[in-house]
């Protein structure tokens, strides 16, 4: 159950009030019409699924109805923050793991049963040659 | 592998059931094997199943991170079914069902499939139109499949509420006979028993960190307990599809989201056959132990946590005691949730990818124990041949791209 703090109404208010509505910053492309299959499908149908930071579209359904981002863990479910349309995120995946390197802390993994992708895995795939693998479906 | 048997049952009951065998191996990971399965649930024990059984692949390991069947396996309500309204999927699950009902005597071990009907209930016209539309569909695909009228509803399930005076008048239904609910972890076991009587490893416990990829060809995994080598792996690891593409460098058109089931306190046999209701969101069954078995409705934003909301909860019971006002007062034992990993068409994955000797079979999202069977059925025929069986082509990954989706959202009943 989340209590999320609209952007907009400056005010937290309970999850029921608020309606997810999939990734933020999904730019449509410039010239649909120039775009070839690969491209159309990635930006149709192909979304990030981390488990871990996510920034994602929500609209205040049940109270402005104005559309605001999250920015969320989606295994601790903890909220970062919350931002208004056309800003970008202050909390990043990339900001989360240089801040607790910094502070020398490790991450919790919140247990083997939610455990997934690990920062460790990047290092142990760098033995082998992944370019051939390489997603080049681009998000905005 | 010692056969279970009303006689083996009497001969162990005079030593007090001190002397049964374990139903699988705990072996230590080879460094070498001719197929790795990752993901150890209903599917992937399905397939390695298979691939022993059907295709004489027997050098099979299966890897998994937590314990066998630990997660939607044994977190779905049970339903099998196959009343799906376009071709490809119809076959998929029809192919499954006849699986289904052959499997506890081809496992020796029983899965307490109980064909018991299944009917899905429609609340307005459109909703009866919409129903009209799929049973002519599945009866062209011969698949029983048939409508009922309100009158015959209130015959098959009385505590129901038919009335004119509901909120959601109930109009009819689709029904379909041959459908029902099997015992959900009894399926991963005995999968699991009868794969490792074959000579498949199950490697409990075994977490999948990275892929070894060269030249665009898999040849091992990375996972806490040493590297294993094969040239060919099938992931079949379903919330956390994506994840696992994610060490290969690969991106999979799923959002993984939180679906809740829950159970009432055990009562009296009230309802011997499942009810869903797509317009009011709830579906309900009973188990043989007696708790109503609920299914809830998933929670739009991505998850992971196998946790979802209470007011998802709250929505269903309000629509459960809707259709049954009987139920008001009952309590309920217990909730959870699972990690459903949803395509944009409701229609699952099977697929090879861009690296080569990697498929993966995922996507099932809300509805895959039902074809549990079919699924591993197939699946251990395409890694086997290195080439899709007929009926797992339509499901390929490129279909995002080519455009041609199986759109089964909203046209197979299917309450989500």
């Amino acid at each position: 159950m989340f209590y999320i703090n609209c952007p907009y109404c400056d005010e937290y208010r309970d999850e029921e009030e608020f309606a997810p509505k999939g990734q933020a910053h999904i730019a449509r492309p410039a010239e649909p019409e120039s775009c070839s299959d690969e491209e159309w499908g990635a930006y149709l149908f192909f979304r990030d699924n981390p488990r871990g930071v996510h920034h994602e579209l929500w609209v205040h359904a049940l109270g402005c109805r104005k559309f605001f981002n999250i920015t969320r863990n989606s295994a601790s479910y903890e909220i970062f923050e919350t931002y208004r349309m056309g800003e970008q995120p202050q909390v990043t995946a990339q900001s989360l793991a240089d801040k607790a390197k910094q502070s020398g802390a490790q991450a919790a993994d919140g247990g083997w049963q939610t455990v997934g992708s690990r920062p460790e895995n990047e290092t142990l795939n760098k033995s082998s040659d992944t370019s051939d693998a390489t997603s080049k479906e681009g998000t905005a | 592998m010692q056969r279970y048997s009303g006689f083996g049952l009497v001969k162990h009951a005079l030593s007090h059931h001190a002397n049964w065998q374990r139903q699988w191996r705990n072996p230590t990971p080879k460094k070498q094997y001719d197929v790795i399965i990752v993901g150890g649930g209903g599917h992937g024990l399905a397939t390695a199943y298979y691939l022993a059984k059907n295709h004489g692949i027997k050098n099979v390991a299966v890897v998994e991170k937590g314990w066998l069947g630990g997660g939607n396996t044994a977190r779905n309500t049970t339903i099998v079914r196959s009343n799906y309204l376009w071709d490809e999927s119809a076959r998929l699950y029809d192919h499954s069902l006849d699986l289904w009902k052959g499997l506890s005597q081809e496992l020796n071990y029983n899965v307490m499939f109980s064909q018991r009907g299944v009917m899905n209930l429609g609340h307005n016209l459109q909703d009866m139109r919409d129903i009209q539309r799929r049973v002519h569909a599945n009866r062209l695909n011969g698949i029983d499949s048939e409508v009922i009228l309100a009158d015959q509803i209130k015959e098959i399930v009385p505590i129901i509420d038919t009335s004119k005076r509901a909120r959601y008048p109930i109009l009819g239904a689709s029904w379909q006979k041959t459908a029902g609910v099997a015992r959900h972890d009894a399926v991963a076991w005995g999968y699991a028993r009868a794969a490792d009587a074959l000579g498949v490893d199950i490697l409990q416990n075994t977490e999948v960190t990275g892929f070894k990829i060269r030249d665009g060809q898999v040849y091992g995994i990375h996972t806490n307990r040493g590297d294993i080598e094969s040239k060919t792996i099938g992931c079949v690891t379903a919330g956390n599809s994506g994840v696992v593409a994610g060490m290969a460098g690969l991106k999979l058109p799923l959002e993984s989201h939180p679906l809740q089931a829950l159970v009432s306190e055990p009562m009296k046999p009230i309802l011997d056959t499942v009810v869903m209701s797509n317009h009011v969101h709830g579906y309900m069954s009973q188990s043989d132990k007696g708790d109503l078995v609920i299914g809830a409705g998933i929670n739009g934003y991505l998850g992971y946590g196998q946790r979802g909301s209470y007011y998802t909860v709250e929505h269903t019971l309000q629509a459960i005691v809707e259709m049954f006002p009987t139920l008001s007062r009952v309590r309920m034992n217990r909730q959870w949730g699972g990690i459903v990993d949803t395509c944009a068409d409701a229609c699952p994955i099977l697929s090879k990818t861009k690296v080569k000797g990697l498929f993966f079979n995922c996507g099932w999202g809300t509805g895959g124990f039902k074809a549990t069977t079919g699924s591993g059925h197939v699946f251990a025929a395409s890694l086997a041949k290195g080439e899709m069986h007929p009926l797992a082509a339509p499901f390929s990954i490129d279909r995002f791209n080519t455009g041609a989706l199986v759109d089964e959202h909203g046209a197979a009943g299917v309450a989500h």
